[in-house]
């Protein structure tokens, strides 16, 4: 029976691959003109050497070689947490490439469908791209299944990706934050080594200890949704001001059993200013 | 052994790469885009050439009556302003790669129906056949990913308008991390312009006077004259402190009204 399924599967696949590449199947490696364009995915090319991984490093990775010729885009905190009213998510918005602020309006938080949240630390691009193309895979189950993915499926699809191209060189630390009626609430970890983890509480990138350092301290399930909300933002803020990698502006989301709601961008110069009045904190900083 | 000719292992390093300088430009306004660079090639010490290209302006077919109406248009409203910066072959072949795209993407579409298709077109109006900004960014995005572990070594902007008709900038990294902006500068000049812009185009540390640094200024749009003037003095003060920029300076204007350019000479020195 499932066999007969996968059969017809790939079946439905040949017939496809007919249809983009027409008779000449080796032209999937050469492909050309409008076939090339309509594929959804580019096949990714490599440097024609023997070691490409090691290439990569040596032209990309700034923190190896400072004067690497490209500098990629980097993103920096990010948290997510169950509590008792669902899920906060908060992230900062600074990207650097190297010691340049290449942005200080990155946008985070990448909305994969209504009721599914990824967030984006490491290589900008790396985020960006598999978390939208994440976003497809979704979808697609959704039109197979009549139903929507569940948190661990989509981190699944997502951390077997990154699984196939470990040690290429990808760069990424996510979170795929989510609420289905199977599962309720769940959050997954998610990174470029495979790693793929179900938990409460985390937080990812360079600023990542100095958030867990708010968040541990002031974090209990009972919560409140107002409470969960400020204590979000608040780790970030403190990653903001202590990791010279994290600023600009903070994203807050909260993820409910009808979805998630974005609880709008927080400027860190302005709310650093407030908060240090509000709560008399930030002592060390005169002014 | 005694130190002679072959004793020392030699390593070589693949280095397809170079630098070829220079400075890209991108400003939105309200209902118009700017996208500037300057002329200048150079690599190394050496100026390959005082008049390259780094903007390449993608439009569907400029009509005679486009023409008539003012004879310095490059473009329709429905362009998109393509500017690459780094390494000025792997931006070329960029450049060529998007073109190909968007050819086969307004054939694909064919809001121009040939005569007896007609009933294709909703109201049978004549329609121009073009890209829109989200798809072109989306497409590049792609095509820059495509080599991510064999990287273009390039900083893409685009300009042009979007489907309200406000003027947008999509800027990209060399992997395709990409974002909409109000401006953005890349290449050589950009530790040197940027800051400038964010305070001249998005009032960034600006405090209304008097109010002790409490009150920000509100951001609103520039002016056409307003940006163009930015544009420019940007480009003449970063001839002056960076050694890879100068020559010329070309920018491009997309409006309602279509594209248009302008030239302007930077110190040869």
């Amino acid at each position: 029976m499932l066999s007969e399924f996968a059969d017809k599967l790939q079946q439905n696949e040949n017939v496809l691959q007919r249809e983009a590449f027409g008779n000449d199947f080796k032209g999937m490696d050469n492909l050309a003109g409008n076939n090339k364009f309509q594929k959804l995915a580019p096949t990714i090319e490599m440097a024609p050497v023997s070691n490409p991984a090691e290439f990569l490093r040596a032209h990309t990775d700034d923190s190896k070689n400072p004067d690497c010729a490209i500098k990629i885009a980097h993103g920096t905190t990010t948290l997510a947490f169950r509590f008792q009213g669902g899920i906060i998510v908060a992230v900062d918005s600074r990207a650097t490439a190297g010691q340049w602020i290449a942005s200080q309006t990155v946008n985070k938080v990448i909305r994969i469908n209504p009721f599914l949240l990824g967030t984006l630390a490491g290589g900008a691009a790396d985020c960006q791209y598999w978390e939208t193309w994440l976003g497809t895979q979704c979808r697609l189950y959704e039109l197979r299944n009549k139903e929507r993915i569940t948190v661990a499926a989509a981190s699944k699809i997502l951390g077997n990706l990154v699984y196939e191209y470990k040690g290429a060189g990808l760069s990424m630390g996510t979170m795929v934050c989510g609420y289905t009626k199977k599962e309720g609430p769940s959050i997954y970890y998610v990174d470029s080594d495979g790693t793929r983890l179900k938990g409460d509480l985390f937080c990812v990138g360079s600023g990542q200890t100095f958030a867990y350092g708010v968040l541990d301290s002031n974090y209990k399930w009972d919560l409140s949704v107002e409470e969960a909300l400020y204590l979000g933002k608040r780790s970030i803020l403190a990653a903001a001001h202590r990791d010279a990698y994290s600023g600009g502006s903070i994203n807050l989301y909260h993820v409910t059993e009808n979805g998630w709601i974005y609880h709008g961008n927080h400027d860190v110069d302005k709310i650093f200013w407030e908060t240090k009045e509000s709560e008399k904190s930030f002592n060390n900083v005169i002014g | 052994m005694s130190p002679q000719h072959g004793s020392q292992p030699i390593q070589h390093q693949f280095n397809p790469y170079s630098d070829n300088g220079g400075t890209l430009l991108g400003i939105a306004g309200e209902d118009f885009a700017i996208l500037a660079s300057d002329t200048r090639q150079s690599v190394d010490y050496s100026i390959n050439t005082r008049l390259s290209h780094k903007i390449k302006v993608i439009s569907p077919p400029v009509t005679k009556e486009m023409k008539l109406e003012s004879t310095d248009i490059v473009g329709t409203k429905n362009s998109v302003l393509f500017g690459t910066n780094g390494f000025s072959a792997d931006g070329d072949a960029l450049t060529k790669a998007f073109e190909e795209n968007w050819k086969w993407y307004v054939h694909d579409q064919n809001s121009n129906v040939e005569t007896g298709f007609e009933f294709l077109n909703e109201n049978n109006e004549e329609k121009e056949s073009f890209m829109s900004m989200q798809s072109a960014a989306r497409n590049v995005q792609h095509l820059l990913y495509g080599k991510r572990f064999f990287p273009y070594y390039v900083h893409t902007i685009l300009a042009g308008l979007d489907e309200e008709g406000k003027g947008c900038v999509y800027s990209f990294d060399p992997v395709g991390s990409y974002e909409r902006e109000q401006c953005r500068v890349g290449g050589a000049g950009a530790s040197l312009i940027m800051p400038f812009l964010d305070n001249q185009v998005n009032f960034k540390n600006q405090y209304i006077p008097g109010t002790n640094s409490t009150e920000r200024r509100k951001i609103e749009y520039l002016s056409l004259d307003e940006c163009l003037k930015l544009v420019k003095d940007a480009f003449t003060s970063v001839t002056e402190r960076h050694i890879t920029v100068g020559d010329g300076l070309e920018i491009f204007i997309i409006d309602k009204n279509g594209v248009r350019s302008e030239y302007h000479a930077l110190k040869k020195d």
